[in-house]
């Protein structure tokens, strides 16, 4: 069997490679996505100070470490049994929103976005960011360098670093917030619900504008009829930081909600033997292979899935968008994986929004930062929304507060499963007999990855740029007969 | 002169080296103009093939971070010593090993079982594990193999200079490049930092250097946090930390938890963070010293945080 290899996929943050088999008539006979790389953090914590779990859980990923140190600082809460002070909740959800806006606006302006902004057969060479800024004017290339040298500066007052951050404890966090910085970042938090409003323009015009665009985002190649996952607060509106698990059916009905705690009841595991990150599906539904629809336990937990699951958005203007999004592709829920590009940009401006009306609130310069726990510790469940997921972390400990064991579900693992079904309908779409493995093909691919924003250290993360992928085409014995690759 | 060649690569990394290189801001764009960048799989198209084909010694610095974890990182850590001239540990996962290191500490077996079998959401009854080769029905696939002990990059390789931090903060990331670019370059072996000395010297927390009778767990007090942190009973790891990174986490009232690995001079953080200690204990008592060294529960994740496979341990005997 003739197997096609992308290996090694680079502008990813962490490993990985696809290989892709052909039959005997050159039709796509299957795809594995492999993940080939394993640190064990669900092992090496054990007998660690379960305090100390903020800041070594995040080195999982230090592009998204906020969300790892939140996920890991909710479990203690729940650990220790102490909530948080509401200055010091505000705090968190401050930083964590500031964090979204900074992450969304990175992999829009510079991961995927080139593929709509530059269109995706124009070549690869102006395919990035320098292209980006080249078609749409030095101006906005200097409102997104900008935005994230600001928001740097706001997650370093906040959480003490720029990467890796060090504030969160159980109960609350280190700091406190001063009037100044109060005022710098109000400041801030304006500037970027202009950029988000700005950035939905952009892609009005140069995607929903576009027939061919919208034709694409709209195919059945890039559809997959899956089961969606977000966190959502009491009103079922999307929530980053806090809320209730919300799974809704491929119809879109409600299937499931669940508190933290509860996680367990509903998601299991599967281990194949030939990648080192774990297949997670719906335990309820079941694992029937990589497969979509209602029987399949396979899910989808992106920021479309967020608003899938919801029934909004909590702050004005990023509802007026959900509506129109919504309105303009015919209604919950949406399952056209390219449309995950929209909803990440609502998803900024919601959380533009959120940071201002935080930057605002009277609380966040109180003095009352911290709860001590008293209570005897002894299991914990923290769950936020990563950038690319539901993030989920499980501690056990003694009852000095020393790991016992630990469990992690990762937003990018989420969606792996879905992501290798993306990569192999992609494949089947345009790979056929007597196919000329050509610059386009890679670019379908990459298309169909890039949607996830995957992060497979995290699993793994994209950085700058777009996925440049080799495809080595072998012959039935092993040969090497093609290589295409973009240069 | 012809602009330099650099690459940059990471191995059993989280990526945070990635960004930290990018947290130079608009000094980017100075090494762009003296520096074309060969090989970096983070933002670039480069492939293994385009390095293997590179003449030895034909590029002039590599910046490489990650821990060698597996086969490949070993395989990739290998061909680029073989290509640079210039090979630098970048960060303290390629210096030290970092906190994946305490990985050390543990069996590899016994880290499988955990993430394959054991934890809660696994559906695993057949007990399968990833394997190097794999017969899938259209073929076989394969993986790379974990080694069983995190090395950090000299363990494997010849290493001309090393930059500390997890990640290394920006200023230490410039230090370093200009040093690289101008060829203004310190004696082979060099630890890159503003300071050699212990971050104490650089923190504004004024230290009175008292004497304390408990030691205290972050979550457990709230400290003044205008005041020195280990004078108030918290392990803050400064004494025995090599300083440059401006102290930022005792400012915003955490503990150093000692990323930018020893002072100059020192082979082993952890044994020199144990002595400091043990001089700061205010007691001649033996039974009242045990039950306040008790306090650190932790000793070996405390101690060697980040440098347990360059420590004198290098890991735990495991069976």
């Amino acid at each position: 069997m003739n197997r096609i290899v992308i290996n090694p996929i680079t502008r990813l943050e962490g490993h990985g490679k696809i290989a892709i088999f052909l039959d005997q008539e050159g039709e796509v006979a299957n795809v594995y996505l492999q993940i080939p790389e394993l640190r064990g953090f669900e092992k090496f914590c054990e007998g660690r100070p379960a305090e100390d779990m903020p800041q070594i859980m995040q080195r999982i990923c230090g592009v998204c470490p906020e969300a790892h140190h939140l996920a890991s600082t909710k479990a203690l809460d729940n650990l220790f049994k102490v909530e948080p002070t509401s200055t010091a909740r505000k705090i968190r959800e401050l930083l964590y929103s500031a964090f979204f806006v900074t992450d969304h606006a990175t992999h829009f302006y510079i991961l995927a976005g080139p593929d709509f902004i530059m269109g995706p057969e124009s070549p690869p060479a102006e395919r990035n960011i320098l292209g980006v800024i080249g078609k749409l004017g030095v101006e906005l290339g200097k409102k997104v360098i900008q935005t994230r040298q600001q928001i740097h500066w706001i997650i370093q007052t906040i959480g003490g670093r720029g990467i890796h951050p060090v504030f969160g404890l159980p109960g609350g966090v280190s700091k406190a917030v001063s009037d100044e910085d109060r005022a710098k970042i109000e400041e801030i938090a304006t500037q970027a619900v202009d950029f988000a409003r700005l950035s939905l323009k952009v892609f009005d015009d140069l995607v929903l504008k576009n027939k061919e665009y919208l034709d694409m985002v709209l195919s059945d190649t890039y559809t997959h009829r899956t089961y969606y996952m977000g966190l959502v607060d009491e009103k079922n509106r999307v929530n980053f930081y806090d809320g209730k698990v919300r799974i809704v059916d491929p119809q879109g009905k409600e299937f499931a909600k669940y508190a933290p705690g509860e996680y367990l009841e509903h998601l299991s595991e599967r281990v194949e033997p030939w990648t080192y990150l774990k297949f997670p599906y719906l335990k309820k539904v079941g694992w029937n292979g990589f497969t979509d629809g209602e029987k399949s336990g396979i899910y989808r937990a992106t920021p479309l899935s967020r608003l899938n699951v919801a029934d909004g958005m909590a702050t004005p203007l990023a509802h007026e968008e959900y509506e129109k999004m919504y309105a303009t592709l015919g209604g919950k829920p949406v399952h056209h994986t390219l449309a995950t590009h929209w909803a990440r940009l609502i998803e900024m401006l919601y959380a533009a929004e959120r940071m201002l009306e935080l930057s605002r609130d009277p609380e966040i310069t109180g003095p009352n930062i911290r709860n001590i726990p008293t209570e005897v510790p002894a299991e914990g469940v923290g769950i936020v929304e990563a950038p690319r997921g539901t993030l989920t972390h499980h501690y056990v400990t003694d009852e000095k507060g020393l790991m016992k064991e630990c469990n992690l579900i990762v937003g990018t693992t989420n969606n792996y499963a879905a992501i290798s079904m993306t990569v192999k309908k992609v494949a089947q779409g345009i790979i056929r007999k007597g196919t000329e493995i050509t610059e386009g093909l890679l670019n379908r691919i990459e298309l169909a990855w890039r949607a996830y924003d995957p992060c497979m250290g995290c699993a793994t993360h994209t950085l700058p740029g777009q996925l440049p992928i080799e495809i080595a085409v072998y012959d039935a014995d092993g040969t090497l007969i093609d290589v295409a690759k973009r240069s | 002169m012809g602009k330099l060649k650099v690459a940059l690569y990471w191995a059993s990394s989280c990526g945070g080296c990635d960004m930290a290189t990018l947290a130079i801001g608009e000094k980017i764009l100075d090494v762009a103009a003296a520096a074309d960048i060969v090989f970096w799989p983070a933002a670039m198209d480069f492939k293994y093939l385009d390095v293997e084909r590179m003449a030895d010694q034909s590029i002039d610095f590599c910046l490489f971070n990650g821990a060698i974890r597996n086969t490949e990182d070993e395989h990739v850590a290998k061909m680029l010593r073989a290509k640079s001239k210039i090979m630098i540990a970048y960060g303290s996962c390629a210096y030290e090993g970092c906190i994946p290191g305490l990985a050390n500490l543990f069996s590899m077996d016994s880290v499988l079982d955990r993430v394959y079998i054991d934890t809660p959401s696994t559906d695993n009854q057949e007990r399968t594990y990833p394997r190097a080769k794999v017969q899938v029905p259209e073929g076989q696939l394969e993986l790379p193999r974990l080694h069983g002990t995190v090395r950090a990059l000299h363990q494997i390789i010849d290493v001309d200079y090393f930059v500390p931090g997890c990640p290394p903060e920006a200023k230490t990331t410039w230090l370093a490049l200009e040093a690289l670019l101008t060829g203004a370059l310190p004696e082979k072996g060099s630890v890159i930092s503003h300071s050699g000395k212990a971050l104490c010297e650089e923190c504004p927390l004024p230290k009175e250097g008292k004497k304390v009778k408990k030691f205290y767990r972050p979550h457990q007090i709230v400290p003044d946090p205008k005041k020195c942190l280990l004078d108030q009973g918290l392990l803050c790891y400064g004494v025995a930390t090599r300083g440059g990174c401006g102290a930022m986490c005792p400012q915003a009232a955490m503990p150093c938890t000692g990323c930018y690995g020893p002072v100059e001079g020192v082979v082993d953080q952890g044994i020199h963070f144990l002595s400091a200690l043990g001089s700061l204990i205010d007691s001649t008592d033996a039974e009242e010293i045990a039950r306040i060294a008790d306090e650190i529960v932790d000793p070996a994740g405390t101690f060697y945080r980040y440098s347990l496979p360059v420590s004198l341990l290098r890991r735990a005997k495991t069976a």
